[in-house]
């Protein structure tokens, strides 16, 4: 059913249909109405789960890993300085198999302390062996929900996910989403079987430690399955095409991109900004096209080398960088483009919040187009 | 041999002979039977009995992380509750997972009320990272971070009174037990496993290797710290304090820190009349606190 609501309102109402069994997390702008409208629902009976009112973002993650551990679906939110003080228990998540879903409410990491949007945070966590989606919008947003509990869940992947979305730009804001019934979620999200689980009748020992002869192996199979959670995505994202009509097929989705010279790369909320952009310069004449990357972890190579293979510049947008070196995109882009010569210029765009219009991507195209690139776009001068 | 056995912490663990630790577990779990599952910080006690593809535990057991137990602990007793499971849910942690870095989440999981029972065995150091002072470390016992030296005595801050802050947060049941004392632990753990709420047990369990002992002499040295008052044992039952073992004629702590080498520094070259005092009269506040003073005419 057709119905405006707030970004934050709209993930709480998805993850409330994905039935989970276990919520344990801890406020933090901008994720906070997610966590309080999962509060509410369950102060209201209108979701039977356990909600652990923990003393910590550490914590919050913690009490998932024991509730998924012990065989229960499970759910956190989070963002930036809260996902850094998970870190450890990212790795640890991920290292036991456990298909938690977390939402990131995506802002930057202080220093200084900022409340507002980039996608530092998540991109930080990029090696812990989570899966990573990002949404361009409110639709997008819920829908991941349903398509990665499926994935992460799957057990030919067991690990767990970041479903990410712009902080603020998403989370308080409104727009028209079609949210499905919980009879038709019900069709498409199987309840959780945990391939294994804490259990008195079964016991097993879960987190051991590892010598060097064995530690390897664990490693691979983490990133084997990353691998297959290519497919498995696919799968996911096909049936939920079926059933409810909206395609999320692609790792990664173009947009004028058949013929076009100059290729924009971003992930996210801009993505709507670019598209934008992207009509008024085509009017203009410009042939520019965008490509959004959908999933980051695992990321999809072989797909961005096919979509971009027309291009004669790429211009990567990253909300994000990786100090000394450049934004986590780009270089993703770069690696997936070795050897094809085509040119990848990175710009480091809207950090902390800073905005971004259609005149600056349309600035961006014209830089690109000339060579010029890997800059902090749009840095004010004056206090350099 | 361990396929007929019946115990839940069985053979196949690799800690030193006379390790207080594991006999530790071994009681912990006659205690709290099978229908139970444990979780376990980071420590000695991971380390000896989980060497991948082994396990010691014949009942299910998770590690996370050093400091998060009690928050997997919570996690899991929420998953059993929306399940309508009913195992005990035990954290077996070492004193450093307890007193340091574990505090934030075992405050949390009391002040939230899980039913849970924590328990710390308590070895009085970081003993598998090579003996480093904890908070749950005595005054003056000289560790790789605490060393005694020129000009110091050893640890220099007293042990921290962590029962007390675990009463204070509301807990049912708080206790402290001693290995030397196997059916008063196996009876506290059975207790706790059964009272609705957060319980703590702190059990006190000597380290031949941290503490400097022959590995036959944990059960002696478990019995000497209880016998001079440095370690009491008691149960505080909703905030009040209803039982302390009682000690006949109370022995000096110096029985007890001479036959240790983390307290040699006391006895040699000479002996250091003011810190041992010292140390006896923490004993002595142990004992007026607790009233566990029984004098009989020798």
């Amino acid at each position: 059913m057709m119905k405006i609501v707030e970004g934050s309102h709209a993930v709480a109402e998805a993850v409330k249909l994905c039935r989970p069994q276990v919520i344990s997390a801890y406020p933090i702008t901008p994720q906070t109405h997610i966590v309080e409208a999962l509060a509410s629902m369950v102060a209201d009976c209108e979701l039977d789960a356990e909600y652990i009112c923990v003393e910590s973002e550490f914590s919050a993650l913690s009490g998932c890993v024991g509730a998924s551990a012990a065989g229960s679906r499970t759910y956190s939110a989070t963002t930036s300085q809260g996902l850094a003080l998970m870190f450890e228990v990212c790795f640890n998540a991920a290292g036991m198999r456990l298909p938690i879903v977390m939402t990131i409410a995506n802002r930057a990491m202080g220093a200084p302390l900022s409340i507002w949007n980039d996608q530092q945070d998540s991109i930080s966590l990029r090696d812990a062996g989570w899966l990573q989606y990002y949404a361009e919008d409110i639709q997008e947003v819920s829908d991941l929900h349903f398509i990665t509990y499926r994935v992460a869940e799957d057990h030919r992947v067991l690990l767990p996910a970041f479903v990410c979305f712009d902080g603020f730009i998403l989370t308080h804001t409104y727009e028209p989403v079609d949210m499905p019934t919980q009879a038709e979620v019900d069709a498409y999200l199987p309840a959780f079987k945990p391939y294994q689980h804490l259990d008195a009748k079964n016991p097993i020992s879960m987190g051991m430690y590892a010598t060097p002869d064995y530690y390897m192996e664990f490693r691979y199979e983490v990133d084997r399955a990353m691998q297959r959670a290519r497919d498995v995505y696919v799968e996911a994202a096909r049936a939920f095409a079926d059933q409810f009509g909206r395609d999320y097929t692609g790792a990664v989705e173009g947009y004028r991109l058949e013929d076009a010279d100059t290729a924009l790369v971003a992930m996210g909320s801009i993505c709507g900004t670019v598209k934008d952009a992207i009509d008024e310069m085509r009017a203009d004449g410009k042939r520019v096209g965008l490509l959004k990357i959908r999933s980051f972890r695992p990321f999809p190579a072989e797909e961005v080398a096919a979509a971009l293979k027309g291009a004669s510049t790429v211009a990567v947008l990253d909300k994000n960088i990786s100090l000394g070196q450049k934004g986590a995109v780009a270089l993703e882009v770069k690696d997936a483009l070795y050897g094809s010569g085509i040119p990848v210029l990175d710009y480091i765009v809207a950090l902390g919040g800073r905005d971004i219009r259609k005149r600056d991507i349309a600035k961006i195209v014209d830089l690109a187009e000339k060579g010029t690139g890997d800059m902090f776009y749009g840095l004010r001068t004056e206090v350099l | 041999m361990a396929e007929n056995s019946s115990e839940l912490f069985d053979a196949g663990h690799r800690a030193c002979g006379g390790c207080g630790p594991a006999l530790a577990a071994r009681l912990i779990m006659k205690g709290s039977g099978e229908n139970t599952i444990v979780v376990a910080s980071t420590g000695c006690m991971e380390v000896f009995s989980t060497p991948y593809p082994e396990t010691a535990w014949k009942v299910p057991w998770i590690h996370s992380l050093f400091e998060n137990a009690a928050a997997v602990a919570s996690g899991i007793e929420a998953s059993l509750k929306r399940q309508g499971r009913d195992e005990h849910v035990i954290c077996i942690c070492g004193d450093g997972a307890t007193f340091d870095i574990g505090m934030l989440c075992i405050s949390g999981a009391f002040e939230r009320g899980h039913n849970i029972t924590y328990i710390c065995y308590d070895n009085e150091a970081y003993m598998n990272t090579g003996i480093q002072r904890s908070g749950a470390t005595p005054y003056d016992a000289d560790t790789t971070t605490s060393p005694a030296g020129k000009c110091s005595t050893g640890n220099a801050r007293p042990k921290k009174d962590l029962p007390a802050i675990l009463v204070a947060h509301g807990s049912p049941y708080v206790a402290t037990a001693s290995i030397a004392y196997p059916n008063d632990l196996v009876k506290k753990v059975e207790r706790a496993v059964n009272t609705e709420g957060p319980c703590y047990i702190q059990v006190h369990t000597p380290c031949c290797t941290g503490w400097g002992f022959d590995g036959a002499d944990t059960m002696a040295l478990g019995r000497l710290a209880v016998e001079t008052g440095l370690w009491v044992n008691y149960e505080i039952v909703d905030g009040e304090l209803e039982k302390a073992k009682k000690i006949v004629n109370r022995k000096p702590v110096e029985e007890y820190l001479k036959a240790q080498k983390r307290f040699r520094h006391l006895f040699r070259p000479g002996r250091n009349e003011e810190e041992i005092a010292k140390i006896q009269a923490i004993a002595d506040r142990n004992a007026k606190k607790f009233g566990i003073d029984i004098a009989l005419k020798k």
